[in-house]
């Protein structure tokens, strides 16, 4: 059997702090590149919500070198494919390009870590393309209510806030705050090279220390982060918008993923709601066998459920999504996925169940394993809140998990006392009317 | 200037790699070895979709699809999705205008349980009554939540005005209304006349031999016979459009309107829909969207997103600009991508455009066909248009040898600035 995870990982470490994570991969004419960066809305305050995510756009707006639009140009003439995301605790910028352009990709990246312009009318322009973002999400129903959950989960810690930020922030945000954001975070001593395909080692380790090497040392500010206090007592909410459909989102505070509560909740939410992907692209599997998806969804009660565990620095939340059928309510739905909650916390889990969960993420592991953009997505992701060992020893960990730590991981989590629920209730006007 | 990287053409699926086989039932088998990784994808599609439904029966093609891993004459809907999952396998079907289409993966060790699932789900399907209800349900409550949609609802109202009289007008997933009415007898029904192994092609890509994949498929599948299966009704003329129209579907409680507005394109089988493709590239895809992000995100600051998409396919699919805007700047958002797709078919693009667009399309091959679902896309591909086996190892030079008066012809046939259909979804005061 071929191992997903084969082939040696090269690790370095730039003096002015840049870390490196290189592998090769020949099956394809491909290098793909990400850039990791350790900010993220985390790193925010109310004022600023939603800076992070600002300046990762501001990083297609041009630097000296590459003018705006030439950038795009760049890398797109040759049938590269390349992106940028922020999340909670990170932003990363990436490439997947032909082989022979891969010094291109990192031309860019070591570009604009330095020298984006963030032109007083980029920012302008960009300002409306953000909020236009936002408004985006409100349209979802589903963005409405998790703002909301969030919100109330998160009374101290930043993780509060949505990362695209609120909109009293996005109208106000000034140039000089941006730029300020964009120099205390992107320096070599906050990133994460990962760069994976088809090149030879040592000309890699050349091309990359000839253009990141020379960027100026420093160290991104340390976060002064508030610890969010132990909730004490169960908080729900309601939201109210427009359509026919009803959602419920029940949030637990849930372990960050360096706690060795991580990966029993990882095989709770396996078992509850099915097997999550670890993977950008590759996709997953569906879970139509899990216990919520049985008590809710063939209980006639709803049409869709979803469990959401993310790996962060800090702890955040185990989140479970449901649709609920036009038909029924959400406290149906809701006293339903209770009970399911209480089987799991009285009944002993089945070993067969915990097996199922371990060769899911191998299957998954897999499937991730196939493409080299997604390899590389590895290299750096789990670096961002604790280190590639967190992720190479994925498989294994979770094979170590008993039952009694399955038990014990629900035992403690799966409280009402330590959860928010949040209830979408449709106030109609669900069927379009047409203005011919 | 910038050039084409060079490119290992041989890399490519070709003749050399492509088995390709046909059973005596008329099963199509393409399959491709790639053991770089311990996967493996299958994948298909067989001619039954909306075409082969009534409208009063909306939804109908897609149901069934659904409905097939219910349950079969063997396998409960538990059983299935047990077999598959705890394996961490993934097999789903489904439908639209012109195909039902199946995908399942699975590491390569279980490609012999993913085929016997499929081949057992396609032939002896039963449709549960208890199972259908609950699958009517959910589909109910997903087309609440597409009527709710701004992009869905603009595509919705688009469409209704880009094809009058033809069955591109109507969604593939029907209506509440028409699923609503659906029963098992439909889905028997639709069954009994639709699925079967004429016209069903199948592609094995992965960490498993040609010869292995070949003699699995023919073991699960080459005893399959629907004598019953009827053709695909061929598609109607177009009405074409006598001036531009466009049709606001008004939503409540919208922070952003979506507009989708453009013509009915070039079919894939069209010898102008490379050019066209290669010239969509350039109005409103490539790299940030291409002219009209330029102009609409990028000039102006007026969406998130605003690009061009050429649906191609078997029939006269869209060439359609979609974009999501406050709704103030509606009509502006309209006027500048209508003012762009004027220019398009006047004007030919710069020498350099063109030059991008090529290049583009050149170098991303190698990251479309890195995966084993991208292999299989491709063969499909090759399959469904009567590509050539070696379609891919010459797509290099057909992408060169297109020239600019190529694309101002294809612009210029498909896109016409005066007669377009605007759908537009969103909270503002109606009108059209």
């Amino acid at each position: 059997m071929i191992s997903p995870l084969a082939g040696p990982v090269t690790r370095r470490r730039l003096r002015n702090g840049l870390e490196l994570r290189l592998k090769e991969i020949h099956t394809a004419p491909l290098v793909s590149i990400w850039l990791w960066y350790r900010v993220g809305s985390r790193n925010e305050r109310p004022g600023i919500t939603g800076i992070s995510h600002w300046v990762e756009h501001m990083q297609f707006k041009g630097t000296p070198q590459y003018p705006a639009g030439e950038l795009d140009r760049a890398i797109s003439r040759f049938g590269g494919y390349w992106n940028a995301h922020t999340g909670i605790d990170w932003t990363v910028y990436e490439h997947t390009l032909p082989a022979d352009r891969a010094e291109l990709g990192l031309q860019v990246e070591a570009d604009r870590m330095l020298h984006s312009l963030f032109a007083p009318r980029e920012v302008e322009r960009e300002r409306t393309v953000i909020i236009s973002e936002r408004e985006m999400h409100e349209n979802d129903p589903a963005f409405r209510l998790s703002e909301e959950v969030r919100a109330a989960a998160f009374r101290v810690h930043p993780y509060h806030h949505e990362v695209v930020g609120d909109l009293a922030d996005l109208q106000t945000i000034t140039r000089q705050d941006l730029y300020q954001h964009y120099r205390e975070h992107y320096l070599p001593a906050g990133a994460v090279l990962a760069v994976a395909g088809d090149f030879r080692m040592p000309a890699m380790l050349q091309t990359i220390r000839r253009l990141f090497g020379g960027l100026p040392s420093g160290r991104p500010p340390v976060p002064r982060l508030r610890t969010e206090p132990d909730q004490r007592g169960e908080r729900r909410l309601v939201v109210e918008g427009p359509g026919e459909t009803a959602f419920v989102e029940i949030a637990y505070h849930a372990p960050e993923a360096l706690s060795p509560d991580f990966l029993p909740l990882a095989v709770v939410d396996s078992v509850l709601a099915g097997a999550a992907s670890l993977n950008m692209y590759g996709g997953g599997i569906s879970n139509k066998t899990s216990r919520l998806y049985q008590a809710l969804v063939e209980g006639g009660l709803a049409a869709a459920v979803g469990g959401d565990l993310l790996a962060t620095i800090d702890p955040f939340l185990y989140s479970i999504w449901i649709t609920v059928r036009p038909d029924r309510t959400p406290e149906e739905a809701l006293e339903a996925f209770d009970r399911e909650v209480e089987r799991l916390r009285r009944e002993p889990i089945r070993a067969d169940e915990v097996a199922k969960a371990i060769k899911q993420a191998r299957a998954l592991f897999a499937y991730g394993s196939e493409s080299i953009t997604n390899q590389a997505f590895w290299l750096g992701f789990s670096e961002m809140f604790a280190d590639y060992t967190w992720f190479e020893s994925y498989l294994d960990r979770l094979a170590q998990v008993r039952v009694a730590d399955v038990e014990a991981a629900a035992q403690k989590y799966l409280v009402p006392s330590n959860r928010v629920i949040g209830i979408y209730r449709p106030t109609g006007n669900g069927k379009p009317q047409h203005a011919d | 200037m910038p050039t084409s990287p060079p490119l290992e053409v041989r890399s490519f699926p070709g003749p050399e790699t492509i088995h390709r086989s046909i059973l005596d039932n008329g099963v199509v088998l393409l399959a491709r070895e790639n053991f770089s990784s311990p996967s493996v994808v299958l994948t298909g599609y067989l001619e039954a979709g909306a075409l082969d439904e009534s409208p009063e029966q909306g939804g109908l093609a897609d149901l069934t699809a659904s409905a097939l891993m219910r349950g079969t004459h063997s396998r409960t809907f538990t059983q299935i999705y047990e077999s598959i999952e705890s394996i961490g396998a993934s097999l789903s079907l489904g439908s639209g205008t012109h195909f039902l289409s199946f995908r399942g993966r699975a590491l390569a060790e279980d490609l012999e349980l993913l085929l016997s699932l499929l081949a057992d789900v396609l032939q002896h399907p039963v449709f549960p009554r208890e199972q259908v209800e609950r699958l009517v349900a959910e589909k109910i409550t997903g087309l609440g939540l597409r009527d709710q949609d701004t992009a869905s609802v603009a595509q919705m109202a688009f469409d209704e005005l880009a094809y009058p009289d033809h069955p591109y007008r109507l969604p593939s997933d029907g209506t509440r209304e028409s699923v609503a009415r659906l029963m098992p007898a439909d889905l028997q029904a639709f069954h009994r006349r639709k699925i079967g192994p004429t016209g069903c092609v199948i592609a094995v890509v992965g960490a498993v031999p040609s010869a292995a994949a070949a003699e699995v498929v023919a073991r699960h599948l080459g005893d399959w016979r629907n004598p019953s299966q009827e053709h695909q009704p061929a598609l109607p003329e177009l009405v074409p459009l006598q001036g531009t129209v466009r049709r606001d579907v008004p939503l409540a409680g919208k922070s952003q309107c979506d507009i989708l507005l453009g013509c009915p394109g070039p079919s894939r089988f069209d010898p102008a829909y490379i050019a066209a493709s290669l010239g969509n590239n350039i109005l409103g895809s490539i790299g940030m969207m291409g002219r009209i992000g330029d102009v609409v995100r990028e000039q102006a600051g007026l969406a998130y997103y605003a690009s061009s998409s050429l649906g191609g396919g078997p029939g006269p699919g869209a060439w359609e600009v979609g974009a999501g805007v406050a709704p103030p700047n509606v009509d502006r958002v309209i006027e500048l991508i209508s003012r762009e797709i004027r220019r398009f078919v006047t004007k030919p693009v710069t020498p350099q455009e063109l030059r991008d667009s090529q290049t583009n399309y050149i170098g991303r091959l190698p990251l479309q066909l890195e995966t084993n679902d991208g292999v299989a896309g491709a063969l499909l591909n090759i399959e469904r248009y009567d590509l050539s086996l070696d379609f891919y190892q010459r797509y290099p030079d057909i992408v060169r040898a297109i020239r600019r008066d190529d694309l101002l012809a294809a612009a210029r046939r498909f896109l016409d600035p005066e007669r377009l259909a605007i759908g537009v979804s969103g909270t503002f005061g109606s009108r059209e």
